[in-house]
């Protein structure tokens, strides 16, 4: 039964890596009002990037350097395209997954069919050998701590610190930032390009860590589960941690239920994280009053400057 | 410019436009040219992988003779007719719909299109300009039930699947009745993941498996990941569609590879030679269209054992579902001595007993 448990636990943790990452960087582009639905395209460019690096120089930290790079550099693209030249955001979201998801493809027709050795799992000393806790807290390899620490200063950075009040200023009133004196254009620039980082960590997490390998459209959807993610956690960055942990986990019950045999259609059960999800974040944040509160007042506006 | 001039102009055109119609067109000119529509992306290194190197492989036979598209990811639903009809408009005398689920609208697309050719892979329906392809995966998966048989310690195989079409039912009665062969007792459990292609899925599906005490794995998704996810606990799997081998060296015990390429130049020669007519083909190890990847990482005896089984499936002694075959009700679904006919196979909608869990 503790054996069960383990893999359940380590399991569920694993799956809601990539998600809480993808969901981390979009939750600071959004919270400054840009909405970019690129992610899963910036997801896919840092996978290859990662997997295509990583097997060349043999160094996986390179791979992930290039995963975050992979990452901006989309982001930048969105960015100039959407903040700049003020086409509309959610059009241009959509062209940056199009464009991420076959410009890996290209890339990635070389890497097809080879096997890469996954990244190292953190062995500590006498915690990694605990029963229970070990397996499941102390033995992932970096990206998953990375996860939860990026987490834990965008929410601390969001609500305890200067930088925050201004992000929060810019995502609800532009003009009333810009009146202020703060640079609206490059504080949305310096989100959007986290955001970007933060998906290219997703994919290589996907491409080194959770398979590793490349294959085309790998993350399939979980960009798109992300996104989700930010809009039903109410823009909440603890919320959206109960939410990745939710469904991570309810992906591997849905499954780890199926094998049982009880009958249960399996299209069903394959619906179930989804579903599950939606209903536990709207449950949480059902309040209306809340959402309007946390809601940026500009997301997926454009901001033009008068002067 | 003067007005004789222009209808000079206009004669001269004219002849031009009306003269290909006296010469006859030269072969060589206009290559035959052929679609492909495939589920999944060619770089899944599964399913749609290995149709697109059979694709290749017929280029490369034909040279300029022949022009090859293909269109990948298409999924399976109303937009793969938009598709097929697309290729066909384009002039494509020769489409090959290469997943189950793109029956249907093959069909469809067929009767708008009359003069096109439409080769529809592991379906049943057929047309006067629509002939149905697929392999005899089932032979392949009993001998990796002998095979998991064998070597299984607990007796219970793990088996990820993906969409519980009948070819995937044939796949997993088939291994169990080849576990059964050598261990009455064995058991088998699987997961439905709802799709071909979703490799953590298919890694996660594997992990639920081995967490059930499932020690040898199989697969009947697209990608790697199963087999990954198997050698990272060490346990033994197989591998898909392709051999998997560099993916886990010293797991992969073998590998059912579809061997699509002589089928399609054959196809290809046939509307050539205008000698196309709708058929309906199920190769097995017989003909070349299923193979093993070489037997690895099982002792000697098991090897030679698979050698064998796989030898009398070929030679056409072993028909692999032959009865009596008993399903999850204690039924008999086939008495003794009679051999399931292919219209019964395709039709397949039941498990046999020792499966455990029932079809969605």
């Amino acid at each position: 039964m503790t054996e069960v448990l383990v893999a359940f636990l380590v399991s569920t943790i694993v799956a809601s890596t990539p998600l809480l990452l993808a969901a981390t960087g979009e939750l600071v582009v959004e919270r400054v009002g840009v909405l970019n639905l690129g992610v899963e395209g910036m997801m896919l460019a840092g996978a290859i990037a990662a997997f295509a690096v990583a097997h060349l120089t043999a160094t996986s930290t390179l791979g992930i350097l290039a995963a975050i790079a992979a990452g901006v550099l989309l982001a930048l693209i969105f960015a100039v395209v959407a903040l700049t030249l003020q086409a509309n955001q959610t059009a241009t979201g959509l062209a940056l997954t199009i464009f991420g998801r076959g410009f890996s493809a290209l890339l990635g027709a070389g890497f097809v069919g080879i096997p890469a050795s996954p990244l190292p799992k953190l062995r500590l000393p006498v915690l990694s050998d605990l029963p229970v806790l070990g397996p499941v807290l102390f033995s992932h390899d970096v990206l998953v701590y990375l996860a939860l620490l990026l987490l834990c200063l965008v929410a601390w950075c969001i609500r305890r610190t200067h930088l925050g009040l201004i992000m929060r200023a810019v995502g609800d009133s532009h003009d009333a930032a810009h009146a202020l004196g703060y640079k609206v254009l490059a504080i949305r620039y310096a989100a959007v390009a986290f955001g970007g980082a933060l998906a290219g960590l997703a994919g290589a997490y996907m491409s080194l860590s959770y398979t590793p390998m490349w294959a085309q459209d790998m993350t399939a959807g979980r960009g798109w589960v992300a996104l989700a993610l930010v809009t039903f956690a109410a823009w909440r960055p603890f919320w959206l941690l109960i939410g990745a942990w939710f469904f991570g986990a309810l992906m591997y019950l849905s499954l780890y239920v199926q094998a049982l045999g009880l009958s249960i259609p399996s299209p069903f059960l394959s619906a179930v994280p989804y579903i599950g999800t939606v209903v536990v974040l709207v449950l949480i944040s059902r309040d209306r009053r809340r959402i309007r509160l946390h809601r940026p007042a500009m997301l997926g506006r454009p901001f033009q400057s008068r002067t | 410019m003067q007005r004789r001039q222009f209808t000079r102009l206009l004669g001269a055109t004219a002849a031009a436009a009306t003269l290909p119609a006296l010469i006859p067109p030269v072969q060589a000119a206009d290559p035959l040219k052929i679609g492909f529509i495939y589920v999944g992306p060619v770089g899944d290194f599964g399913w749609s992988y290995e149709h697109d190197l059979a694709r290749q492989e017929a280029a490369k036979h034909f040279g300029d003779r022949i022009k090859t598209t293909y269109v990948e990811n298409v999924p399976e639903g109303p937009d793969s007719e938009k598709v097929l009809n697309d290729l066909a408009n384009q002039g494509n005398k020769l489409i090959f719909a290469t997943s189950f689920g793109f029956m249907n609208y093959t069909l469809a697309s067929a009767r708008k299109h009359p003069d096109t050719f439409y080769e529809h892979a592991t379906g049943y329906k057929r047309a006067a300009n629509v002939s149905t392809y697929n392999i005899r995966f089932y032979e392949g998966r009993f001998v990796q039930g002998v095979i998991a048989g064998k070597l299984s310690k607990s007796g219970v195989a793990g088996y990820v699947g993906s969409i519980p079409v009948p070819e995937v039912v044939q796949g997993m009665n088939a291994f169990m009745l080849g576990m059964l062969s050598v261990n009455p007792k064995a058991r088998l459990k699987f997961i439905m993941i709802n799709s071909w292609y979703d490799p953590p899925k298919e890694g996660d599906a594997a992990k639920a498996l081995m967490d059930q005490g499932c020690d040898i794995i199989t697969q009947h998704t697209d990608s790697p990941a199963p087999l990954q996810a198997a050698a990272a606990r060490g346990i033994k799997a197989f591998g898909q569609s392709t051999d998997m081998t560099r993916f886990a060296p010293t797991t992969q015990l073998t590998a059912s590879e579809d061997i699509w390429g002589p089928y399609y130049i054959k196809r290809i020669q046939d509307v050539l030679d205008g000698n196309w007519k709708s058929t309906d083909t199920w190769g097995g190890f017989a003909t070349g269209m299923l193979k093993l990847s070489p037997f690895a990482n099982m002792p000697d005896d098991v090897k030679a054992l698979a050698e064998s089984t796989q030898a009398d499936i070929k030679a056409g002694k072993n028909k692999v579902f032959v009865g009596p075959i008993t399903d999850q009700s204690g039924a008999v679904k086939v008495p003794a001595g009679v051999v399931m006919d292919d219209g019964a196979l395709n039709a397949m909608q039941w498990l046999v007993q020792g499966i455990e869990g029932k079809l969605g």
